[in-house]
């Protein structure tokens, strides 16, 4: 009954584990001053990136990060057979304009600041469903486009509540195949999309966080492991908010995450000195820190096994003027190095 | 079949999925979660925000004011001298803006600087700066008034309203 790469109720455990062969990341000026800023590919100094528009410069990070991961796994884009890509304008606009410009077929995704997870998941399906010998899973997010779709405009003065996040300038670029040397991606648990009845779009950790909990209790109980398995259980980009709630909701339900769990949003900025807030959201939260610092961690060895879970918030600005609250997603999956 | 071997203990009965969401709803009811939500948010700093919003809300008001008795020095009856200070006021917000300064003024002061007139100045050349990119009509002019439209909206019924009663009353 059950399928043969399943195991419990929702997880995914693959038969031959994709191994992730390279990963590359474009990120803007702040989170080059951050403190993860050295784990970074390359850090542009204008959040322009040499082009006219934001919008533009967004799309360039994400064609960038897409070309650099291929050259570090010595191949060419030909050799690439899907692109699973998206990002958080409307109509995923830097994905698809990027996918234009790189000629690789293209699955666009829309997972809000989920996407990298949601992308390796199904990247490492098609791989070892034997659909796909690389693939490419990348996404991009900009301060500026993010800020100037949901929120204001960027010049527009006004104050900023404490549990808002700073979206991360940047894209993230990771390429699996079935085999070669790097981390491999073992389980996959797929999100359910969860709503909590917050509507305060400047509070997306309290969105998110009960979705996160929600994927990690399923994949404990689908694998029968819980938080001491794991070196570290990161989550997207719930910030300190959302970090904290999701550690007293895990709490509640008896896993006590307190000495091995992180948040992207928490680590790619300096919470006293770059003003940020709750901390980093966006895409490129989650895609960034693990393509750059959990990679260089799972590499060196000092990470063996970590849960990664990406988070989503579903926010539409025309669905909260409507009065909509904001659902949430999170997407785990497992990276182990072997 | 391939997961026998990882699957730990004895498999528990699955719910059905009406089952799994209703014990969603339950586990989170919503009012509960709002208020763990509030306890683990950081509070917003009322005091030193009201402050911050008091010293530069009054900073903008005296600049206005000093304006105000220039022109009244120069000849000015009070009437055009108020007429003439918004002019000054607006400029300095919209110019502001431009130089890319208001917005790290509203980040302080909050209130304090949205609330007189130079954040009206703000709040129309900001849009009309940021939606350049899409163009003249569509975005500099359409979208100009994106943040300010809903106060000369409700502004101006207020004053019509305002006019009648007036009128009646006399």
């Amino acid at each position: 009954m059950s399928a043969p790469k399943r195991v419990g109720q929702h997880t995914i455990q693959f038969a031959n584990p994709p191994v992730i062969v390279a990963t590359a990341t474009v990120v803007g000026p702040k989170e080059g001053e951050g403190p993860l800023g050295n784990t970074f590919d390359m850090v542009i100094d204008d959040s322009y990136f040499g082009e006219e528009t934001w919008e533009k410069a967004e799309r360039k990070m994400l064609e960038e990060a897409v070309k650099m991961v291929i050259a570090k796994a010595q191949l060419k884009p030909q050799d690439i057979d899907f692109l699973l890509a998206g990002d958080l304008l409307n109509q995923t606009i830097s994905a698809n304009y990027a996918a234009r410009s790189l000629g690789i077929p293209f699955l666009g995704l829309y997972g809000a600041c989920s996407t990298m997870y949601e992308g390796m998941a199904l990247a490492a399906m098609l791989i070892d469903g034997g659909f796909a010998h690389h693939v490419v899973a990348a996404c991009s997010s900009h301060y500026d486009t993010a800020e100037r779709q949901y929120r204001f405009p960027t010049e527009q003065g006004v104050q900023r509540p404490p549990t808002a996040q700073w979206t991360v300038t940047g894209a993230g670029a990771v390429l699996m195949a079935p085999a070669g040397n790097g981390p491999r991606v073992t389980h996959a648990t797929i999100g359910r999309v969860l709503d909590v009845g917050i509507k305060d779009p400047n509070d997306m950790g309290s969105a998110m966080a009960p979705a996160a909990v929600d994927t990690i209790v399923r994949h404990f109980q689908d694998t029968g492991r819980g938080p001491v398995d794991y070196d570290l259980i990161i989550t997207g980009d719930l910030g300190r908010v959302g970090h904290d709630i999701a550690t007293k909701l895990l709490g509640e339900q008896k896993y006590d995450v307190s000495k091995n769990y992180s948040d992207c949003g928490i680590l790619i900025y300096d919470h006293e000195r770059q003003d940020t807030h709750a901390g980093g959201s966006g895409c490129a939260c989650s895609a960034v820190v693990f393509a750059g610092h959990l990679m260089g961690k799972l590499n060196e060895g000092r990470y063996k096994r970590i849960l990664g879970v990406g988070t989503g918030a579903l926010l539409s600005t025309t669905a909260t003027q409507q009065g909509e609250s904001i659902p949430g997603i999170g997407h785990g999956v497992v990276i182990e190095k072997l | 079949m391939a997961d026998s071997t990882k699957q730990p203990g004895p498999p528990k009965k699955p719910l059905t999925l009406a089952e799994q969401v209703k014990q969603q709803k339950q586990t989170y009811d919503q009012q509960a979660y709002q208020r763990l939500a509030d306890s683990v948010k950081p509070r917003p700093r009322v005091l030193v925000n009201a402050l911050n919003a008091f010293w530069v809300g009054g900073i903008i008001s005296a600049l206005a004011q000093i304006i105000t008795l220039i022109f009244a020095s120069a000849g000015l009856n009070p009437r055009d001298a108020a007429s003439a200070t918004v002019i000054v006021m607006v400029f300095l917000g919209a110019f502001l803006t431009g130089l890319g300064v208001y917005d790290e003024i509203g980040k302080v002061a909050g209130a304090g600087s949205i609330i007189p007139i130079t954040g009206f100045a703000n709040s129309i050349v900001a849009p009309a700066m940021e939606y350049k990119r899409e163009g003249f009509v569509f975005g500099v002019a359409a979208r100009m008034f994106n943040i300010a439209g809903p106060v000369l909206v409700y502004g101006f019924i207020v004053s019509v309203l305002i006019g009648l009663i007036a009128y009646f009353l006399k």
